[in-house]
C-alpha cells in the first residue's frame, strides 16, 4: 500500500493475538492501511474476520488479555502504541469516537439521553452544563430527532432502536472528532431504517469532514460512500484500494466472490439464490501460514501454502495478496 | 414516579391488611384462646368466664375489626403474661432491635459492597479469593458459634468488649459484627456477580469509548446498575434482621423484640406474639416498599411497572 500523504490514521502490520483454551488465536495478522482526513474507508468481510477487533485496537478498547502489536499505529502523529491510559482517554470520545453495532444495549439504562450525550463534552471540554445541553440539542436536531430538547430527559428504554442509534451518532459527534469508527452501525436495525441511518451518517461525515472507518456488510453502501475499500478475510486484508479500483477491477478471488454475492437489479432473477462462497473459514488457533482463503478458493494451487506476496494492480494504491499475478490461475496459463 | 410510588404504596397496604388478618387468626389457629389464658387447672366455668371477659364469644369479624382498630392506634391489648400493654412492652424492646438491625445491615453493606466491587474488578485475583473465603466462612459459621467465639476472644481472653447487655454503644459492637457477617456473603456475591455482568455489557464499552476514567466507569456506569438487585436483597435482609435476630439477641443478652417474641411463644402469650408478627411484617413491608422506590430511582425502566 502506498503512503497516504499526512494521514490522520496510519496502521502498519497490526497483529492481534488472543490467548484461548487451545493456544493462541491469531485473530488479526499484519494489516496495513492509511486514512486521510475526511476520507471514508470501508472495511468489508464476513463476520469473524476481525473487523471489530481492528477497530477496538485503534480505540485502545481491547480486553487486557488480547495482545496488540504493530510496526506503526499512529493517530495524527500520536503513537498509540506508546500512549498510556491517560493519553488514550484524552483521545477517546474527543478526537476519535466510535459507534457500535448494538444500539439497544450500548446506552446506559440508568441515565437520561441528555446525561449520556453531554458526558463526553463535559469530560473533555471546559464547558458548563448549560452549554453542553445546548450542544446536545443542536446535535440531536442534526441527526434528525424531533422535539430534541424534550428528548434530553428521556431514558434509552423509551426510544426505538433507530432513535437510539441516532443518539449514538450524535454522541460520537459531540466533541467534533477527527476520526469516527462505525462498526456495523445499522446491522441491528430494521431494514427499512438501515438506509436512513447510513445516509445520515455519511452526510454528517461529509459535512463535518471527519475521517471515517465504516464497517458494513452492505456492498451497495460501500460502492456509494467509500473512498477506500479494505476487504478482510480471516484476520488479513486480502485486498485494499480506492473504491473505484476495487469495484472496477476486483482481483483477489475472495473479493470477486463477495462481489458476485451482490444481487444486481434487473440482472438477478427474483428468488434466485444469493451467490455464496462455499467452504469454511480456517481455524486461526496455532500456527497460521499461507493464504487463509486457499481452502475455499477456486484458484488455489500448491504455492498457496507458502508465503503470499503483496501485489499491486495498475493503480499503485490498489493492492492484494495472492500467489497469482492477477488473482487468477487461468490468466497466468494463457499469458 | 409519583404514580409508581402510589401504586406500590397501595400494594403495601394490601399486603399489610392480609398479614394483619393472618396474624389475628393465629389466635384461633393455636387452639382455644380462653383455655390457654385460664391455664391447665381451670374448670369449664372458669374458661367460659374468661371467654366472656375477653370477648371471645363474639363474632370473629367483629373481634378482628376491633383488634385492627386498636392496632392502628397502637393498642395491641394486654400481654397475658406481663399484664402490661403489649404496645409499651414492644416499644421498649424495639429500640434495641432496630439499633442492632441498622448497625448490622450497615456493617454488612459497608464491607460487602466494596469487597464485591474489588473482587469483580479483578476476578481470580488475591482479593477475589480472599473475598470468596470470607463469604464461605460467613455462610458456613452458625451465628451462635461465631458469637461465642467472639465472646471467648474479645471478652474473656482480651477483656476488650463486654459480653452481654445493651447499656452502651460498645455493647453493640460484637452483636453487629455477628449479625452483619451473617448477611454479608449474599450481598458480597450478588454485588460481585452483578458487577461482572454489567462490566461486560455494551454500555460500559460505550462509556470507555467516551474517554471516561476507570473510576468513573466503575462507580458511575457499572455500580449504579449492578447495585439494583443488591438493594432488594438488603431490604429483605434488613427485614429479616429486625425480626430474626433472636439468636444474636440471646447470645449477647440483648433483650430486644426478637428475644421477646421467642419468650412469648414459649409462654403462649398470644397478644404479644400477634403484635410482634404484625410489627415484624410491617418492617418487611416498609423495607420492601422503600427498596422498590429506591430501585425505581436507580432503574428508570422500573418506574413504568
Ligand atoms: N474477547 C475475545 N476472546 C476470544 N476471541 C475473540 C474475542 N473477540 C473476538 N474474538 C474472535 O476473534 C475473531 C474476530 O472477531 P471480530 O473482530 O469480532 O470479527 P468481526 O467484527 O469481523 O465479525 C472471531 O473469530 C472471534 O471469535
Ligand atoms: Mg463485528
Amino acid at each position: 500500500m502506498t503512503e497516504t500523504r499526512d494521514p490522520i490514521l496510519s496502521v502498519r502490520n497490526l497483529t492481534l493475538d488472543i490467548p484461548v483454551g487451545g493456544g493462541t488465536l491469531h485473530a488479526v495478522r499484519g494489516i496495513d492501511f492509511d486514512l486521510a482526513r475526511g476520507e471514508t474507508l470501508c472495511i468489508v468481510g464476513e463476520s469473524g474476520s476481525g473487523k471489530s477487533l481492528t477497530s477496538l485496537a485503534i480505540m485502545g478498547l481491547l480486553a487486557p488479555r488480547i495482545e496488540r502489536r504493530a510496526d506503526r499505529l499512529e493517530f495524527d502523529g500520536v503513537d498509540l502504541l506508546k500512549a498510556g491510559p491517560r493519553k488514550m482517554r484524552s483521545l477517546r470520545g474527543n478526537r476519535m469516537s466510535m459507534i457500535f453495532q448494538e444500539p439497544m444495549t450500548s446506552l446506559n439504562p440508568a441515565y437520561t439521553i441528555g446525561d449520556q450525550l453531554t458526558e463526553a463534552l463535559l469530560l473533555h471540554r471546559n464547558v458548563g452544563k448549560k452549554a453542553a445541553r445546548d450542544r446536545a440539542v443542536e446535535l440531536l436536531e442534526k441527526v434528525g430527532i424531533t422535539a430534541a430538547a424534550s428528548r434530553l430527559g428521556q431514558f434509552p428504554h423509551q426510544l426505538s432502536g433507530g432513535l437510539r442509534q441516532r443518539v449514538m451518532i450524535a454522541m460520537a459527534l459531540m466533541c467534533e472528532p477527527e476520526l469516527i469508527i462505525a462498526d456495523e452501525p445499522t446491522t441491528a436495525l430494521d431494514v427499512t431504517i438501515q438506509a436512513q441511518i447510513l445516509r445520515l451518517l455519511v452526510d454528517l461525515q461529509r459535512e463535518m469532514n471527519v475521517a471515517m472507518i465504516l464497517i458494513t456488510h452492505d456492498l451497495g453502501v460501500v460502492a456509494r460512500v467509500a473512498d477506500k475499500v479494505a476487504v478482510m478475510y480471516a484476520g488479513e486484508l486480502v485486498e485494499t484500494g480506492p473504491a473505484g479500483a476495487v469495484f472496477g477491477q476486483p482481483t483477489h478471488p475472495y473479493t470477486r466472490g463477495l462481489l458476485r454475492c451482490i444481487p444486481v437489479p434487473g440482472k438477478t432473477e427474483r428468488g434466485a439464490e444469493l451467490g455464496t462462497i462455499p467452504g469454511i473459514v480456517p481455524s486461526l488457533v496455532g500456527d497460521v501460514s499461507g493464504c487463509p482463503f486457499r481452502t475455499r478458493c477456486e484458484e488455489a494451487v500448491a504455492a498457496c501454502r507458502g508465503a503470499i506476496p503483496l501485489r499491486h494492480r495498475s493503480d499503485d494504491a490498489h493492492a492484494f495478496r495472492c500467489v497469482h499475478e492477477t488473482g487468477m490461475a487461468t490468466a497466468e496459463v494463457s499469458a | 414516579m409519583i404514580k409508581f410510588i402510589l401504586k406500590r404504596l397501595g400494594l403495601a397496604l394490601l399486603v399489610a391488611l392480609t398479614v394483619s388478618a393472618i396474624s389475628f387468626s393465629l389466635l384461633f389457629m393455636s387452639g382455644d384462646p380462653a383455655a390457654a389464658i385460664a391455664g391447665e387447672t381451670a374448670s369449664g366455668e372458669d374458661i367460659e368466664a374468661i371467654r366472656r371477659i375477653y370477648g371471645f364469644d363474639r363474632p370473629v369479624l367483629v373481634q378482628y375489626w376491633e383488634w385492627l382498630l386498636g392496632a392502628l392506634q397502637g393498642n395491641f391489648g394486654e400481654s397475658y403474661y406481663f399484664k402490661l400493654p403489649v404496645a409499651d412492652l414492644i416499644a421498649e424492646r424495639l429500640s434495641i432491635t432496630m439499633t442492632l438491625g441498622v448497625c448490622g445491615i450497615t456493617f454488612a453493606l459497608v464491607t460487602a459492597v466494596p469487597l464485591g466491587v474489588a473482587a469483580a474488578m479483578r476476578p481470580n485475583s488475591l482479593i477475589d479469593r480472599a473475598a470468596l473465603l470470607l463469604s464461605v466462612m460467613g455462610q458456613a459459621m452458625p451465628s451462635f458459634w461465631f458469637g461465642l467465639i467472639l465472646i471467648v476472644i474479645f471478652s474473656i481472653q482480651l477483656g476488650l468488649l463486654p459480653p452481654s447487655g445493651s447499656s452502651t454503644p460498645i455493647h453493640f459492637i460484637m452483636p453487629t459484627i455477628v449479625l452483619g457477617y451473617y448477611a454479608m456473603p449474599a450481598i458480597m456475591r450478588l454485588t460481585r456477580a452483578g458487577m461482572l455482568e454489567v462490566l461486560s455489557s455494551d454500555y460500559i464499552r460505550t462509556a470507555r469509548a467516551k474517554g471516561a476514567s476507570e473510576v468513573r466507569v466503575m462507580f458511575r456506569h457499572a455500580l449504579r446498575n449492578a447495585i439494583i438487585p443488591v438493594v432488594s436483597l438488603a431490604a429483605v435482609q434488613m427485614g429479616f434482621m429486625l425480626g430474626g435476630s433472636i439468636v444474636v439477641e440471646s447470645i449477647f443478652a440483648l433483650h430486644g423484640a426478637g428475644y421477646l417474641a421467642w419468650e412469648s411463644i414459649g409462654r403462649n402469650d398470644l397478644p404479644t406474639v400477634q403484635a410482634l408478627i404484625l410489627v415484624f411484617s410491617g418492617f418487611y413491608i416498609v423495607f420492601t416498599f422503600l427498596a422498590d422506590v429506591l430501585n425505581a430511582w436507580l432503574d428508570p425502566r422500573m418506574r413504568t411497572a
